[in-house]
């Protein structure tokens, strides 16, 4: 690890990861070389089924892969069991997701004080409702929420146990331009302010402008990483 | 419609797991059903044909002696088809390796021939040879209780005078296909015996040469039995006769005759509950099926299939697994059925068993499931009948939620899980008190079993423990002078002696009328009392009769009005008698008084038909024999042995039921439960695993699922022992007799047994569906769209 420069969040090397469907052999990772620094936004981009879903997954602790070395801070997790990938998710790792997975049955408020209960030294509820601009809409259940402040209430729910990681699969994937780019906006502040390691999933391009660093996959591998030396604000942004 | 058809066979294989848990509630459903419906056919068909083939009489009637030339005279009465004279006598017996006190009666046969009536089915052996003394038949069960045979011999006492007679066969009665000694509980094999002997051999013991002291007739065809029954009564009466009665008052086709309403009562009533809560089951899936089927539904409607195709496509699932579900069921019911009536053979003495099994009952049987099932499934039928194609391709919305009463009544505090299931119940209210009925109806159904054992327990210590205390009971072939009393005191072992007087009676309040016996005990009686409803001691009155209430509510009378009471034997007077009080009893419909005050009524001197004895310890047996070899003694019985009797019948039949029941209520609460836990996780499915992402851990994660569950049936618990109560209470409504009435006593072994039943059928579903949660695939269960 390298003392100067930052540190290393997550190393893989040959890392694959093959889903048998029937009779048939999905090869979803071919042997993916990554690294990913701390405090980075980093956007990984790539077409529908490039694979770039199940690297997400398995760098989260939702998947495991099939061979290869997977590093966390330096600690080996590719042999990581069901109980330590539970506790992992539990006190490193935010989640995002494209339809927001809100319980529908608790509020605003509460669907961030259930990640809160449990977590170590979590910031309060409304503290992390009010970084994603939702200081309003505290007691709204789901139903009440429009789209992107169902993800918003998500996105205020994954970093409230202040996560070393913040990880999101097509986090605009299910809202318009605008509303998009109020997520992106949180996603960013969260990222700067917190320092917050973020990884955006999508398969669109455009957002690769705000990021750190743009990671391409190509066919269960990547094919590119480069640094952005000078990333655009998220209302720059236009799709 | 092939592809669809092939669908058909997918769905059901997906819902396998809960399609069976359906199918097994209808099949006990059915099975409750047609086992009742059968054994309750075959065992009426089975009494009709024993009636018929044995030529059961229709009248009867007891008198002292008359001569036999008044036979001629009875027969040649208008309406009277067949009349036989009988000797009938009480007797005491002796067996080798049995030390407790046997009793029973033994009745005349023509000289080596069948009766012309009540004739005798041989199980075993043959008929005494004419002109022989020595040869009896005995009744089978009591045959069977001590395993005695044709070639056994027994040690009688007739008459207090010992006899040495030989067993030629085993024989069955239709008179006593209940094998009951009069005002007896329960049926006692082991310590009372029926005996049938040649005519002439009894009448020279009993002293009955040239004469009776019981006949039996049949009715003329066409006639009633009231005219014949008067005109018997006219004809006997200088002969003391005891009033002729009807197949109504004659003890074994009475209690046959009880036990087979109230089997006809559960018929009704058990399969009612099963195939309910098999018609809620099939609601709950089938609406769930049709709502995860959403967007197959509006695919299949949009190819152009119409709604009504739909909606049969759905029928059919249904339908097919009430089908399996019932043929599985009358299989079950036959095999049960078929058990449950040589069960019946145990109390109900048939000679033989006809099994019948009508093909309108197992039809009604699958009509019933299916049109409970249909029923149960009009509601999610309606909404695949109307989704609109392009309305079903949409997601549904986020479920609309609120806070919960508790919560808005200021309880804060509750952690977000708590909150979870709160709300989940209280967004669909109608749900969980439907789930919650399901399972409040299976520990109402283990409290109605456990209940029986309960309260039939309790009338044994009321009748046994607290009613009395004597030691032995002794009674008397005739009334004898109270002196006899003091003579019985002076035996050896004896501490003390109480008399009483039984007198057979008619009682009459205008159209109303029963045929019973008045008790009369001593005013401040030691060994028997008479209980009220809280148990205690209820003082005789000193003049006037104090009534069961059942028998007063039947005659029509209140206390402070007078009752017209017939004797039936001693100088056969009439009185008016003032009704003084009443009591509530569980047993029989007892009519008590003072025995003074009853002597007086009966106009004779002060006399006794039997007496209370408390004895030393150790000098049972020993006075026991004395008493037995005294002229005179009709029958000695010991208290100890009629409670042993009882409990050995209790172990062997009760048991049976209850866990027949409990197996069924177990299976209907682990159905319930097991299927609401499966639609649970499938709708949440989605939320469990968004909270596996956040870290919960699976018992945190089953918590959400399963704690819904376990409120649910915490609060099903009280909700099913209110239901309990409610459905004994009908129960026992309508099983009240005069023969006994079942208290409604509940004690507290009843209660807990039903609710750790269900709390154990909860359990295991709880622990299999956990281990369905632990699969839950996160990653494609959050792609997935809603």
């Amino acid at each position: 690890m390298n003392s100067d420069g930052p540190q290393q969040v997550f190393r893989t090397r040959g890392l694959t990861r093959v889903f048998h469907m029937g009779e048939i052999e999905i090869h979803a990772l071919r042997g993916v070389d990554l690294d990913l620094f701390a405090g980075e936004f980093t956007v990984l981009l790539g077409a529908s089924g490039c694979g770039k879903s199940t690297l997400l997954n398995i760098l989260g602790g939702l998947d495991v892969g099939s061979a290869g070395e997977l590093q966390y801070r330096g600690h080996d997790m590719s042999h990581a069991d069901e109980r330590e990938l539970t506790e992992f998710r539990r006190r490193h790792v935010g989640f995002v997701f494209q339809f927001y997975n809100l319980i529908p049955s608790l509020t605003a408020r509460e669907n961030v004080a259930i990640v809160t209960e449990i977590a170590e030294a979590p910031m309060a509820p409304e503290e992390a409702l009010a970084l994603v601009g939702l200081s309003e809409r505290l007691d709204h259940f789901p139903s009440q929420l429009s789209g992107g402040e169902q993800q918003r209430v998500a996105i205020a729910r994954a970093i409230a146990k202040r996560p070393a990681v913040l990880l999101c699969d097509e986090p605009t994937g299910a809202l318009d331009s605008a509303t998009g780019i109020r997520v992106l906006e949180a996603l960013q502040r969260i990222n700067r302010e917190l320092g917050t390691s973020t990884v955006v999933v999508t398969h669109n391009a455009i957002i690769a402008d705000m990021a750190d660093r743009v990671v391409h996959m190509v066919d269960g591998r990547i094919s590119d990483s480069r640094r952005i030396e000078y990333p655009v604000r998220p209302d720059e942004l236009v799709w | 419609m092939r592809a669809l058809n092939i669908k058909l066979w997918r769905n059901l294989w997906t819902l396998r797991a809960q399609g069976t848990a359906i199918a097994l509630v209808i099949a006990l459903g059915v099975a409750t059903f047609v086992m009742s419906l059968a054994s309750l056919d075959s065992l009426r068909l089975t009494q009709q044909q024993v009636y018929q083939s044995q030529y059961f009489a229709d009248l009867f009637v007891d008198l002292k002696r008359a001569p036999e030339s008044l036979a001629e005279r009875l027969r040649d009465l208008p309406g009277v088809a067949t009349v036989e004279t009988r000797v009938r006598a009480p007797i005491n017996l002796h067996l080798a390796d049995f030390p407790e006190p046997v009793v029973g009666q033994i009745i005349s046969i023509g000289d080596g021939r069948q009766p012309e009536l009540n004739r005798l089915f041989l199980r075993a052996g043959a008929m005494p040879e004419a002109g022989r003394s020595d040869q009896i038949l005995i009744s089978d069960a009591f045959a069977e209780a001590h395993g005695l045979e044709p070639g056994d011999s027994l040690a009688v006492v007739i008459n207090g005078r010992f006899q040495g007679l030989r067993i030629s066969g085993i024989a069955l009665s239709p008179e006593f296909i209940y094998h009951i000694r009069p005002g007896d509980l329960f049926p006692d094999f082991e310590r009372y015996a029926i005996l049938w002997m040649n005519r002439p051999a009894l009448a020279a013991a009993f002293g009955m040469e040239g004469a009776f002291n019981n006949a039996v007739f049949t009715l003329a065809p066409g006639s009633g039995a009231q005219p014949v029954i008067a005109a018997i009564d006219q004809l006997l009466e200088p002969y003391g006769g005891m009033g002729a009665y009807d197949r109504d008052e004659q003890i074994s086709h009475r209690y046959v005759d009880e036990e087979l309403s109230q089997l006809e009562g559960m018929a009704r009533f058990m399969p009612l509950v099963f195939l309910g809560v098999a018609a809620f089951l099939l609601n709950v899936v089938t609406a769930r099926v049709i709502r995860t089927q959403r967007e197959q539904i509006a695919v299949i409607k949009a190819f152009g299939y119409t709604s009504w195709q739909v909606a049969t496509h759905y029928l059919t699932l249904i339908l097919l697994v009430v089908l399996i579900g019932s043929v599985l069921g009358i299989l079950l019911g036959m095999w049960l059925a078929e058990g449950m009536a040589s069960l019946y053979q145990t109390f109900f003495r048939f000679p033989y068993l006809s099994f019948e099994l009508r093909p309108v009952i197992a039809l009604s049987a699958i009509l019933i499931a299916g049109g409970a099932a249909i029923l149960g499934c009009i509601g999610a039928l309606r909404s695949a009948f109307r989704l609109h194609p392009a309305e079903a391709m949409r997601p549904e919305p986020p479920g609309r939620y609120r806070r919960t009463v508790i919560e808005r009544l200021g309880i804060h505090g509750l952690s977000q899980p708590v909150r979870m299931i709160l709300r989940n119940l209280e967004r669909h209210p109608f749900k969980a008190m439907l789930s919650m009925l399901g399972i409040a109806f299976a520990v109402a159904i283990i409290l109605m079993s456990g209940f029986q054992q309960g309260a039939v327990n309790h009338m044994l210590d009321v009748q046994f423990r607290l009613a009395q205390k004597q030691d032995i009971t002794i009674t008397f072939n005739e009334a004898v002078s109270s002196r006899a009393v003091h003579e019985l005191t002076i035996l050896p072992g004896v501490r003390y002696v109480e008399g009483f007087r039984v007198a057979p009676v008619v009682l009459r309040n205008g159209q109303h009328s029963y045929r019973t016996s008045i008790q009369g005990y001593i005013p401040d009686s030691r060994l028997h009392h008479v209980l009220d409803a809280q148990l205690q001691p209820m003082p005789l009155p000193d003049e006037g009769l104090m009534l069961t209430d059942h028998l007063a509510l039947m005659l029509g009378v209140k206390p402070g009005e007078m009752l017209e009471v017939q004797f039936q034997d001693g100088k056969r007077r009439q009185r008016d008698v003032p009704v003084a009080a009443l009591v509530t009893e569980f047993v029989g419909v007892g009519a008590y008084m003072n025995s003074d005050a009853l002597s007086r009524l009966l106009g004779e001197g002060a006399t006794i038909s039997g007496a209370f004895m408390t004895v030393e310890q150790g000098a049972v047996a020993e006075l026991h024999r004395r008493l037995e070899a005294m002229p005179g003694v009709a029958g000695v019985t010991q208290r100890e042995s009629a409670i042993n009797a009882f409990n050995e019948l209790m172990d062997e039949t009760i048991l049976v039921f209850s866990l027949f029941t409990l197996f069924m209520a177990g299976s209907i609460a682990f159905a319930v439960v097991y299927n609401n836990a499966r639609i649970a996780l499938a709708e949440r499915s989605r939320e469990l695993a968004t909270l596996r992402v956040l870290g919960f851990t699976r018992a945190e994660t089953a918590f959400i699922l399963l704690g819904e569950l376990m409120l649910l049936t915490l609060l099903a618990l009280p909700l099913g022992f209110v239901l309990g109560i409610g459905l004994i209470w009908l129960l026992l409504e309508s099983l009240a007799t005069d023969l006994y009435r079942i208290p409604l006593v509940i004690n507290a072994d009843a209660f807990a047994l039903s609710a750790a039943v269900v709390l154990l059928a909860t359990l295991i579903s709880a622990w299999l569906i956990s281990r369905h949660a632990a699969r839950i695939d996160m990653v494609s269960a959050l792609k997935a769209d809603e």
